[in-house]
């Protein structure tokens, strides 16, 4: 890469920089040759490092101010939401900022999915991305449980029994888990502790999963290698900081909506009512970006099995790049795997919506067949696909087919669907 | 190809839809009143939120404690707004358990703003004991704790009806149409002119069950206003700096466009 | 001509976007920096009452107010005579005994040393009022600083008699 000759122009710059090259690698990131087809559809991993850092930053105040104690939990949250100064601003930002943590993610994903940003090269970062993706919703998860209102509670109490369902050290592992009979006291100041430590984990990987990012460069729309730099990339900085920038604020503003006017809106009610381990509530739902893998668990009749298939509806994920056979990058050339992409979306709002609605009737007929759709897709579609689907044309580099026909890149795009 | 894709997703979201307002169907439908709460730029009726005190203290909190709130609360900016003055007569006016003093002895004076609201029963047992065995629920964040919140506890106080003839009820428990099975345990709290209002408005079942569900609306979130408030200028100010850096965005990939 | 006029507009999107973003972040950084303050609920802890009817004369008690040791000191007439007496010329913070305690009886004034805020220990000292352990100040039976590090007298909070044997600080 060009920057690596970076060399700082004044004289105690390359004495530091000799000696720990912080310079070159800001250097490196503001060149950083960037596809300059990029849509705003790559603006979610900037998206998404706010939140990350948004996230920790508003969590190290609650924690300032929650204590993790059974008895006192939720009376701290109650205090944080009504005496602490802007308490309830950074509850609320903390408590809904994960939600929109997880709507940038599966987008993030499926962006991925779509345009094939997870096949060769680039299937470290997708792995390591899939290893940020299971950490975040032990995180969520972990989290939720901390202002001990009722749903806290028995999804503590749920998720915690899925272990119960290993053969013979099953109740050990659960006792070991709640650190007691049944989730408690001690559960709840554990939860805390890993509560904590979970995003520097995520953050720690967040900064692979740019380096893994940076040695191939960026994938793009039409998903070929980047022929000329000159001519197909532009620096990182100002073009796509701006961009992101841009991105982030719209963003942004459907978050402050969430934020300032219907701050509950994605909580459930239950929550308000302090946990009560002799009561559980009527109907118990995880929190929404947890639902389609709630489903796939509860689509299962058998409770090992069930387990297992939540548990395996992760890890096809982490294996798609080597189940992904096609060597056609993006779903812009690929006719027949672009039908499936949205098959697979609706699949997954459809376990989404299934999760949320009580485990009976028509709602489980639904959840189970949808959750048989999702494991054909990932382990038999998208190999066979790969040998048999024709795939359209690809241009010869990124530049071209919009210098060819027009600057307008969906034209050129609809040319190339024509072909 | 879009031909067929639209057809899913629409299917997709048609199915969610469907099956939610399915769903939404299998109780009754709530009471909904124009709060003046809701909405972007929503505010409490103070004149309302006094009024829901006084019903709040006067009939519900002889069951119903309410313990995350403190008197300082009702002087608050953005509450009901009584004077200091106003809100430590009213503090006064309850006993509060305080010490141990030099002997090591617990004693009671009357509570301070600082104190928190003071409940009719010592612990929950209690509570369950005087209430035929089930737990009057805390209100500090009741509304918040209901589905259909303010509409919800507006409708179960104005939801007693006498049961169907087909219906039968135990001792002690009462039929209210909003109640999921339509079996509650707490009688008819609200009657006509049950409470005297000092401002001279009449005291209706509606009129009582609004204010005091206005009030602990309030109760359950007492920085709504200041929330609104906020969200309007931070509203405000995103969509100023969106238009701006959407503006400095395309002059610098103009450069880039003419160039290549 | 136009070409000017370009640059112009563009330097000036650039200007308001850098400005406003810097006050926008600005002030969204407040709120963070002010949950660390004192909450509601600490601040309206701000008075609390003590009962004085067992404080023989000579006698001190300490009680906590605000999560501070505030010293009651039930005065004996020799030590009142002791305080009145000093010559404010030689204090190095002036103030007139009378001015610090009203009811020249009681003296009222927050256990915290003025220099790095150990608690003074009582009856003890070159000037038989009060000594900080950790850096060596002296205060008189006025509990103002005579010799020693700390810069200025023993602080006197808010307080008031409600009545004879009741005192409410704060």
């Amino acid at each position: 890469m060009s920057d690596q000759n970076y060399t700082p122009k004044s004289k105690l710059g390359k004495w530091f920089n000799d000696r720990l090259p912080l310079l070159t690698l800001r250097a490196h990131l503001t060149d950083y040759p960037t596809p300059k087809n990029l849509n705003y559809w790559w603006t979610f991993g900037a998206i998404l490092t706010f939140f990350l850092i948004a996230q920790i930053i508003t969590g190290i105040i609650l924690a300032m101010h929650y204590i993790a104690h059974a008895d006192l939990a939720f009376e701290s949250v109650e205090h944080i939401m009504r005496n602490v100064n802007y308490g309830w601003l950074i509850r609320y930002f903390h408590a809904n900022g994960s939600s929109m943590f997880f709507l940038a993610v599966y987008i993030h994903i499926f962006r991925s999915l779509y345009y094939g940003s997870h096949k060769s090269p680039r299937e470290v970062i997708w792995v390591i991305g899939m290893i940020i993706y299971f950490l975040m919703m032990c995180t969520a998860f972990m989290g939720y449980v901390l202002p001990w209102g009722q749903m806290s509670f028995w999804a503590a109490t749920v998720i915690t029994n899925l272990f119960s369902a290993v053969p013979l050290v099953g109740e050990s592992i659960t006792n070991w888990l709640w650190g007691g009979f049944a989730v408690g006291s001690p559960t709840l100041t554990r939860f805390y502790s890993l509560h904590y430590l979970f995003p520097f984990l995520i953050f720690g990987l967040v900064i692979l999963h740019i380096w893994a990012l940076h040695i191939p460069g960026n994938n793009n729309p039409i998903g070929i290698d980047v022929k000329q730099p000159s001519k197909d990339t532009v620096p990182f900085h100002p073009y796509i900081v701006l961009k992101d920038l841009f991105a982030l604020l719209v963003f942004l503003l459907l978050f402050a909506f969430f934020v300032f006017y219907s701050p509950n809106l994605l909580g459930h009610p239950d929550n308000y009512i302090e946990a009560n381990p002799l009561v559980t509530p009527n109907h118990i739902v995880p929190e929404w970006y947890l639902l389609p893998f709630y489903a796939i668990l509860r689509s299962i009749p058998n409770k090992l099995l069930g387990v297992i298939a939540m548990f395996a509806s992760i890890f096809v994920l982490v294996i798609l790049p080597w189940l992904d056979t096609s060597k056609v990058r993006s779903a812009i050339f690929r006719p027949l795997y672009k039908q499936f992409f949205w098959f697979l979306v609706a699949d997954v709002i459809i376990l989404g919506y299934m999760g949320a609605m009580p485990a009976e009737g028509i709602y489980l007929l639904v959840a189970r067949v949808a959750t048989g759709y999702y494991f054909v897709h990932f382990l038999i579609i998208l190999p066979i696909l790969g040998y048999k689907e024709k795939t359209l044309d690809i241009p010869l580099s990124i530049t071209d087919p919009i210098l060819e026909n027009s600057t307008n890149q969906s034209l050129a795009k609809e040319q190339i669907n024509k072909k | 190809m879009k031909n067929i894709l639209k057809p899913i997703l629409l299917l997709a979201i048609f199915t969610t839809i469907s099956f939610s307002s399915n769903a939404s169907e299998q109780s009754k439908k709530l009471l909904n009143l124009e709060w003046s709460f809701k909405g972007f730029f929503g505010k409490f009726d103070r004149a309302s939120l006094q009024r829901g005190y006084q019903v709040y203290a006067e009939v519900c909190s002889a069951c119903h404690s309410m313990k995350y709130l403190s008197y300082r609360n009702l002087a608050e900016a953005g509450g009901p707004e009584f004077s200091e003055e106003q809100a430590k007569v009213i503090a006064s006016q309850y006993e509060v358990t305080d010490g141990p003093n030099n002997d090591g002895e617990m004693f009671t004076r009357p509570a301070r703003l600082s104190d928190n609201f003071v409940g009719s029963f010592a612990n929950e047992e209690e509570a369950k004991a005087a209430n035929g065995g089930s737990y009057p629920p805390d209100m500090s964040v009741l509304v918040k704790a209901r589905k259909g919140d303010a509409n919800y506890i507006y409708s179960l106080l104005l939801g007693y009806d006498d049961p169907p003839s087909d219906f039968t009820l135990d001792e002690g428990v009462y039929y209210n149409t909003f109640m999921s099975g339509n079996k509650i345990k707490m009688a008819k709290p609200l009657s006509e002119s049950l409470v005297q209002y000092s401002d001279g408005t009449p005291a209706t079942e509606e009129q009582m069950a609004k204010d005091v569900t206005t009030f602990l609306a309030w109760a359950a979130e007492p920085h709504l206003e200041a929330r609104h408030k906020l969200g309007f200028r931070t509203v405000t100010y995103l969509i100023i700096i969106t238009i701006l850096v959407y503006f400095s965005m395309k002059k610098v990939w103009s450069r880039i466009e003419t160039e290549v | 001509m136009s070409d000017q006029k370009k640059t112009k507009r563009r330097d000036f999107i650039f200007t308001a976007s850098y400005t406003l973003g810097a006050v926008g972040v600005g002030t969204a950084v407040w709120p963070l920096i002010d949950q660390m303050n004192p909450d509601a609920s600490v601040k309206a802890l701000s008075s609390t009452e003590v009962d004085l009817s067992s404080v023989q004369p000579g006698q001190s008690i300490t009680v906590l107010w605000r999560g501070k040791p505030v010293f009651i000191k039930r005065r004996t007439e020799e030590e009142i005579a002791k305080a009145k007496q000093v010559d404010l010329k030689e204090l190095k913070h002036p103030e007139k005994d009378e001015d610090r305690a009203k009811n020249p009886e009681w003296l009222v004034m927050l256990g915290i040393c003025t220099h790095l805020g150990c608690v003074p220990l009582g009856n003890k000292g070159e000037y038989g009022g009060w000594f900080c352990p950790c850096h060596g100040s002296h205060y008189d039976t006025s509990g103002r600083i005579r010799k020693g590090p700390a810069p200025t007298n023993l602080e006197i909070p808010k307080y008031e008699f409600v009545d004879n044997n009741t005192i409410k600080i704060g």
